[in-house]
Parts: C-alpha cells; structure tokens; sequence
C-alpha cells in the first residue's frame, strides 16, 4: 500500500482538469489515476486527489462510493468481471461462474491467495453476442465455456 | 431491403485509419455541413425523419432546435456513449468499427446547435473502443477535421473524452451530465433542467446517442432524401437464444419474427416463448405478438410497457424459466437505483425479496398480488426512467405467463420443460 500519490499523477490529474470547463468534471477521471497507482482508493489517497482538484473530501468520497468500478480495499492483479445479465443468463453465465469460483477455489468477490485475479460479476457489458462473456482487465472474452477457461486464465499472469 | 450502410465498414481491418475513411467519402458530411448555415443543417436532419436511437425515439432536428441559437450563449454538445441497457450492444460495435463516423456526427451537430465544445461520455467498461477513440480523436484534430478553423471554415470545435465509472443510471441524460460534472450519477427534477434549456454547466445543451450521430454523418454525406430512400434503418442487437446473436441494420417496422429470422432463427428443436422486444425496460410479449413491428409505436399495442427502447430484442425459447429472468432483471435495477426516489429504491428491493422466496420455494399465491401491487406503486410515482422499467416485465408475465408463477408457489419447484408440455 502507497499512502501518498506521486507527483505524475498530481500532473495528469492537473491534466484531466485542464480539459473542462470546470474542475470537478475530471474527478472520475483522477479517481482511477490515483486507484492505478495505489491499488485502492485508501482515505489519504482521497485526501489527495480532493486537494489536488480543490474539493471537500466528504464530496470525494461521497462520489467515489457511488460507482462500482471504485475500490477501497486492494484486488487481485486481473479483475474477472463475469456478466449475469439476461443475455447472458439465457446462454449459461451460471455454469461458467461455478466453473470459475471452483477453479479459482474462491467465492465471489473474493481474491485468489496468489493475488492473482480477483472474482465478481457485473451488469451487461454490451457484448451480448458473445454470451456467455466476461472482461478480465481491459479484455473481452466469450462466448465462454467452463472447458474453454483454463485457457484464457493461463494468459494472465 | 436497401444496402446496409452504417454495418458498411465496421469488418474494415483500417476501420479505425483517418485515411481510410476519409478514401471513402468520410467526412464528405462534415465539409457539406460547414457550408451550409447551421439552421439549415439542422432542417436536413428534420427532414431526414431521423429518431433519436438511445431509447426515447426523439426527433434529432426538433430536439436540435430547442437549443437557443444566441450566440453569446456557451453550448454544448454531449454524446452518450454510456451504452448499458441490458441486450444492447450497437453503440460499442460503432465505436469500434467506424470511430471517425462518430466523430464526424459530433462536428456535424456541434455546428449545428452553435457549440464550440463537445464531450464524449464513454462507458469505462469500452476500454477498446477507448484506445480507438483515442487514436481517431488525434488523427481528426491532425488533418484538421477537430480543433481550430476545420477545414477552412472558420469554425471550431473542441472535443474531450470523458469516462464513466460503472453506474447504469448514468446513461440517463440528466444523471449523465451530474457525472459528467464529477458527482453522483443522480438524475435532474425535469422541468426545469431539460438539457437543451439548461445542461451540462447550466448551459443549453444537445445529448446524442452514438447509432444517432453517425445516422447524422450519413444524412449529411448523402442528404436528406437519399437517407429517406433507405426505410429508416435501425440497428437492432438481437441476443438470447438465436443461432448468430449480433447487431443487424433492418428497416424500422421489421417485425420480431424478421429479427429472429436475421440472427438465424432459434436453435434446432427449440420453440420460441418470449421476448424483451426493446431491451429489459420494455415489457415481455409471448408468441402471438411475434408479427409486430419493432417501431416507436410499438407502445401502442395493447400491452404496458412496451417500446423500441433501444431496439435491443432479447429472444427467449421454450427452455427459458421467467420466473427467473424477471427476477434477474429486477435485481438488476435493484443494484443500479441510485437510490434517490423512494418508489425505485424500495420498490426494486421489496420486489427482489418476494421473487427470493418465489424461486427458494417459500412464494406464497397471494405474492402474485403482491408483486402487481408494487408494481403498480412504482409505475408513475418514480423520479427518473429507471424505476419506471421495473413494472413492464412484471405486467406483461403476470398478464401471459401466470401459470409459470404459480406452478413455482404451488410445487416449489421450476419446471420449464413440463410447462411446456402443458
């Protein structure tokens, strides 16, 4: 854990904010810069990023506990996002996210020991026409199937 | 059937090349547009019948015209890219396929309404279509189709990209811009806060869909007319049990049993049961409506809740167990209220408890009643559009599937198979 953020990411926070109008518009935004840095949006780290942008730390907070892709406890190296929505329920989701918590050996929203990857599902990620999908990090994959998993697990390290 | 055109290029390995696209007529809208007044660019997009393709089926050109033309007044435009709906997938596939038609819709409408400064916002989630956004961003501002004087004309055009980070409610205009601000994405008391009067900043500002600002590039690259000849192409993503999910560009009006027909049809040996004809805000129709049209005035079938919505038909065979994927998406609107109005963040919840003891084998009959009752408590009565999509799939199964209810309350159990049957 970082308690404090570098001086790179104060400058592409002072980045972002230079983009808008106003300089709260680039606060999602600095909250994933600091995230990236620090593994989780610990509550110096929010400290921080309010001083850089000029905003109370209650109204940091308060908009990072909004959105799901925020995280205040560190996660494994490669989140797995597994889709449940309805298209990719009809396609199987369930029989994919058994195979997964049973090769990870974990329970959803829990971390391989390893710190590897890191377990949850999510709301439709807008590739229906791979269902059954899920992202790990950056990255789409479907149509998934338990055999086809080890597979694409062995690509993160 | 016209040729598809906003499909055209989207399996282009170069799709994402300034060059390339500009080899095929890119941007040809764009130099048209900037000759033109910015009033009559806006009639074209009128005449053209173009609907605003992100749910709402709003003419393009009338919803352009509500922002004030004064001059000394900032605008802005912002395109929604916060593509969510659950089954809707064309927007990502744009964004992807064809970036700088995009970005060319965008000038075209910034011009349009007077804007000087236009934002995409971007799911978080589409970190492909992110780096290819990126890359064609610079290449347009590079040759001078973004930024200052574009291509001669005097006119410029500043365009930022900004995120999301992870909230379905945020595709909602007005909690858009919240977020775009840098808050919570909690949506806005309509009247007074109607985008185009006063939106991102308080300023009069036009929200776009994706599919609908490349319709805008077409319209102007062709003209009105050319685009009218067309029959009004939509794309529909069509997902669930089809044999070749995918996005499709029909012809507005194509009927349910068409776009079933255009991802293959079902599976071998499976019947169809069911459909979310325009995404899971809409209602869920049985067999007998596999004739109707997918149009805007889907909503006057004699069913609650139905609509185009964002032309997102999720097909469902004779293995489907509703019971459950009405619960699914309770659940999902459960997760994403965002909490502000009581009838959405209680109703979802309250909801979500009486399908867990349905589907655990503890429902009761008189939670059939029940579940129309809240469903009935919510419908008007919800601050925003997201708890109004709560009671159209709980209408429509009460309504036509019934019995699948109170097979699972009597006997505890799911049998699809048996009902089938039946």
């Amino acid at each position: 854990m970082k308690a404090a953020l570098s001086e790179a990411s104060k400058v592409e926070i002072r980045r972002l904010m230079a983009q808008f109008p106003q300089r709260q518009s680039a606060l999602l935004g600095a909250l994933f810069v600091a995230q990236d840095e620090a593994g989780a949006l610990y509550p110096e780290i929010i400290a921080e990023v309010a001083e850089v942008i000029d905003l109370p730390v209650s109204e940091v907070t308060s908009v990072a506990s909004f959105y799901h892709l925020y995280r205040f406890s560190p996660e494994g190296r490669h989140l797995i996002q597994v889709c449940t929505n309805i298209s990719c329920l009809l396609s199987g989701c369930d029989r994919v996210l058994r195979a997964l918590k049973q090769r990870l050996d974990i329970e959803m929203g829990g971390t391989t020991p390893d710190g590897r990857f890191t377990l949850k599902t999510a709301e439709c990620l807008a590739a229906c026409e791979t269902a059954p999908m899920m992202m790990v990090g950056p990255d789409r994959h479907g149509p998934l199937a338990p055999e086809n998993l080890d597979e694409i697990l062995a690509r993160y390290g | 059937m016209a040729e598809s055109f906003l499909l055209k290029y989207i399996q282009e390995p170069d799709h994402g090349e300034v060059d390339a696209y500009v080899g095929r007529g890119g941007y040809e809208g764009l130099r048209r547009a900037l000759g033109m007044a910015p009033a009559q660019v806006i009639e074209e997009v009128e005449t053209s019948g173009l609907r605003g393709r992100g749910g709402a089926g709003f003419g393009t050109g009338r919803k352009w015209k509500f922002v004030p033309t004064d001059p000394a007044v900032t605008k802005y435009l912002v395109v929604n890219a916060d593509e969510g709906e659950p089954g809707t997938f064309k927007d990502r596939t744009l964004i992807e396929g064809d970036p700088h038609r995009l970005i060319e819709g965008i000038a075209i409408g910034s011009y349009a309404i007077g804007a000087r400064q236009a934002f995409i916002y971007l799911r978080r989630e589409f970190h492909q279509g992110r780096a290819i956004l990126e890359r064609a961003i610079a290449q347009a501002y590079a040759k001078g189709y973004l930024g200052r004087n574009i291509q001669g004309s005097g006119y410029d055009l500043d365009l930022v990209m900004a995120t999301g980070a992870g909230a379905y409610i945020a595709g909602e205009e007005t909690a858009l811009l919240e977020s775009l601000e840098g808050r919570r994405a909690m949506p806005r008391l309509k009247p007074p806060f109607y985008p185009a009067v006063k939106g991102l900043y308080m300023q009069p500002t036009a929200l776009n869909n994706v599919e609908t600002l490349c319709h805008v590039a077409w319209i102007l690259a062709k003209g009105h007319q050319w685009y009218r000849d067309q029959g009004s192409p939509i794309l529909y993503s069509i997902s669930g049990h089809v044999r070749r999910p995918g996005v499709y560009e029909l012809p507005l009006g194509t009927t349910i049993r068409k776009g079933i027909e255009a991802a293959d049809g079902l599976h071998s040996g499976r019947t169809f049961k069911a459909c979310f004809p325009g995404g899971s805000s809409s209602a869920i129709l049985p067999a007998n409506f596999l004739d109707t049209p997918m149009d805007y005035d889907l909503a006057k079938l004699d069913v609650y809740g139905s609509m185009l919505g964002s032309a997102a038909l999720i097909v469902m065979d004779d293995t489907t167990c509703l019971v459950e994927v009405v619960a699914r998406t309770v659940e999902f609107y459960r997760e994403e209220s965002c909490g502000k109005c009581t009838p959405c963040r209680e109703g979802t919840v309250w909801i979500s408890q009486v399908f867990d003891r349905i589907l655990h084998g503890a429902g009761r009959l008189e939670d059939i009643e029940l579940l129309d009752g809240i469903a009935r408590g919510m419908t008007g009565t919800c601050f925003c559009p997201l708890g109004e999509s709560v009671p159209p799939a709980i209408y429509s199964t009460l309504r036509f599937f019934r019995p699948e209810y109170e097979h699972h309350i009597k006997t505890g159990s799911c049998d699809v198979k048996a009902l089938a049957r039946a």
